[in-house]
């Protein structure tokens, strides 16, 4: 079975955060990640192949900085990946994301597309259900599970009210929950044997994508501004004071409409 | 000349930091509370590769992919969050699967590497006696050719890893006859888990490194095959002598790990803690220690790579041998400062288990003993300078 991952850079959510001139996310001048929600569809993806004898190659769009992002995977133990570099990317909001990972993903012709239940830095969790509509391919979404059985492809989605089973067939878009598996560390091993897997680099032009088809310019939503969260205030220290404690607490609850 | 470790290592170094953070930092001071020696971590570890680092492919390690400083590299992030699981790893490859895979016979690699190397088993080396630790020709445990088995009897003492449930075998240090002269003639051989008359005796309550596997063994008419000998017969004290020079680095690697702890804590709670209307770290007093343990982490870290690096190139076994002597001696010295200073930065929160440091300063005296004791790695430096030193 042949399996696509996409995987995005993101900003390390422990470290610093920044902003563009432009109102865009900085990524190349913070440490970055393989956006760890990311993380659960590359295990996903390879637990699969080992069982199905097949392949797996990630795809990432994005910066040079980005490559880290398919490292990873590939140190994690995909077995190639493709990187879409070009600068008229700089700026694209989800709708064109998708149109270019849907062209670096055809080209691939996957038996199953993987991807994560959300970025860390975005967080939209549309990229997959667009991603489906451009390939004309089914779509599951939020799958905590996944059995894969040939082409047949069952899938646990646990709802706040009920949980689904799910069957689809293959060629199928997926994406994965953090409940799904625990992602692997990579190894010593995995990272040596990571120097020397394939990693295409390709353009816009590659994957016949004009430049005003994507970027901020082609973007449908515009960041007009931001504001930095306010530092965290001292909070409030509620001291039991001849039994006053309780009443202290339910006020404070109730004044913050906690309960 | 590089002062600096590949892309793969410190890609390597942040993997393992991440698995210790979310796996072993959590929990090690409850393990080190009630005496725990966690397996499952130990599984997890053999998951990410830890105890293959030096071992071939055919038997499920890292082969020509791995190297010493790798293992190092994970035994310093391992030790940095619990040294009782960073003696774990290091025991269980420098002294359960380096002896077997340097001088076993191709079936003894086999049968025992596998499970070794997966971390789904553990070997001790049984080589401590009551009356026997640096003095090993002193051995008095003794071992008898009898048709074709082994029959051994004596005690051992401070072997790590030795009574796991998932230990699988000990190699032990017996002695096996005499020399001309009357010298004891020492052998090495292994004695599987289970074996009739092999009794493991309940675990040390130690001062530190109580999450770690240790403890006395007696052996009584203990019968093994007589293939169970690893290496050559009489080769047993030569053949321990180049366990331990790999061993010392790795034990200066676990020492770096403590010093960088020691590090990271102090700068943090100086810059936290205040008095007098300002962070503690604003004190010459203080900011002054916490400097000396930058400088300790440094060259501790610089002795220990470089060391590596003269084994993972092949260099001459004296020079080795001497830069793994340097390095164990002044990383371990420093850790246990690294230590004092760090539980003095904390003041009385130092001496409470309610912080790690309490925890560190515990574990880090047995640094300067396991392995060769500071002074046996002055008296090997100095006999590689040519001093007649007894």
């Amino acid at each position: 079975m042949k399996i696509v991952v996409c995987a995005k850079y993101v900003p390390d959510a422990t470290g610093d955060r920044k902003f563009n001139a432009d109102n865009t996310v900085d990524r190349v001048g913070v440490d970055g990640v393989l956006s760890e929600l990311d993380e659960y569809a590359v295990e996903e993806a390879l637990q699969i192949r080992d069982a199905t004898d097949g392949e797996v190659v990630v795809v990432t769009v994005g910066p040079e900085v980005a490559r880290a992002a398919v490292l990873k995977s590939l140190q994690m133990g995909a077995d190639s990946g493709v990187h879409v570099l070009d600068e008229a990317i700089h700026g694209s909001d989800s709708a064109a994301t998708s149109l270019i990972l849907a062209r670096a993903v055809e080209r691939q012709r996957p038996d199953l597309v993987l991807c994560g239940m959300a970025s860390t830095d975005g967080g939209m969790s549309v990229v997959p259900a667009m991603l489906a509509e451009r390939l004309g391919l089914p779509q599951v979404t939020f799958a905590s599970e996944v059995v894969v059985e040939d082409t047949t492809v069952r899938i646990r989605r646990d709802g706040d009210a009920a949980t689904e089973v799910i069957e689809a067939t293959t060629p199928l878009i997926l994406s994965v929950t953090d409940q799904c598996n625990e992602p692997r560390y990579p190894s010593f091993k995995g990272i040596m044997a990571a120097k020397k897997k394939p990693v295409e680099t390709l353009t816009l032009g590659d994957l016949g994508i004009a430049a005003d088809q994507v970027g901020l310019d082609a973007a449908w939503t515009r960041v007009d501004g931001f504001t930095e969260r306010l530092p965290k205030s001292a909070g409030t220290v509620v001291t039991d004071d001849n039994g006053s404690g309780a009443d202290q607490l339910v006020s404070f609850l109730v004044s913050q409409k906690f309960v | 000349m590089s002062f600096e470790l590949s892309r793969e290592h410190e890609d390597f170094r942040k993997s393992v930091r991440e698995f210790a953070a979310a796996e072993i930092a959590p929990r090690a001071a409850r393990w080190d509370k009630e005496h725990t020696f966690p397996v499952e971590t130990v599984r997890q570890m053999g998951e990410l590769g830890l105890f293959g680092l030096t071992a071939p492919e055919e038997y499920g390690g890292a082969g020509d992919y791995g190297d010493f400083t790798s293992l190092c590299v994970a035994i310093e992030e391992i030790g940095r969050v619990d040294q009782s699981m960073g003696i774990t790893l290091e025991a269980a490859v420098g002294l359960g699967i380096n002896p077997i895979l340097t001088f076993g016979t191709a079936e003894q690699r086999e049968k025992w590497l596998p499970d070794l190397v997966a971390g789904t088993a553990l070997a001790g080396f049984g080589l401590t006696e009551p009356g026997a630790g640096s003095d090993a020709a002193a051995t008095k445990t003794r071992a008898q050719l009898v048709g074709d088995e082994w029959v051994i009897n004596g005690s051992k003492q401070f072997i790590t890893n030795s009574g796991s449930e998932i230990t699988s075998l000990v190699t032990v240090t017996a002695r096996t006859g005499e020399r001309e002269g009357g010298k004891a003639e020492v052998s090495t051989i292994i004695v599987p888990a289970g074996t009739p008359g092999f009794v493991v005796e309940n675990a040390y309550d130690k001062l530190g490194w109580r999450a770690s596997d240790t403890h006395p063994l007696s052996l009584t008419d203990v019968h093994v095959p007589a293939d169970h000998l690893l290496g050559e017969r009489g080769r047993g004290y030569g053949q321990f002598l180049a366990t331990l020079d790999d061993g010392r680095v790795a034990i200066a690697a676990l020492a770096v790990g403590c010093i960088q702890a020691c590090l990271e804590m102090s700068v943090q709670y100086a810059g936290e803690r205040t008095t007098f209307n300002v962070p503690i770290g604003a004190k010459q007093g203080v900011a002054f220690q916490i400097a000396d343990l930058q400088v300790m982490a440094e060259a501790a870290r610089g002795l220990t790579y470089k060391a590596a690096a003269l084994k993972d190139a092949g260099r001459p076994r004296a020079e080795f041998k001497q830069a793994a002597a340097v390095a164990k001696l002044y990383s371990t010295e420093a850790a246990v400062t690294a230590t004092r200073i760090a539980t003095q930065v904390f003041g009385g929160y130092g001496f409470m288990e309610e912080y790690p440091v309490a925890r560190f300063y515990r574990d880090a005296k047995v640094l300067e003993i396991g392995e060769g004791t500071s002074e046996v790695q002055r008296i090997l430096i100095a006999r590689s300078l040519g001093l007649p030193v007894e």
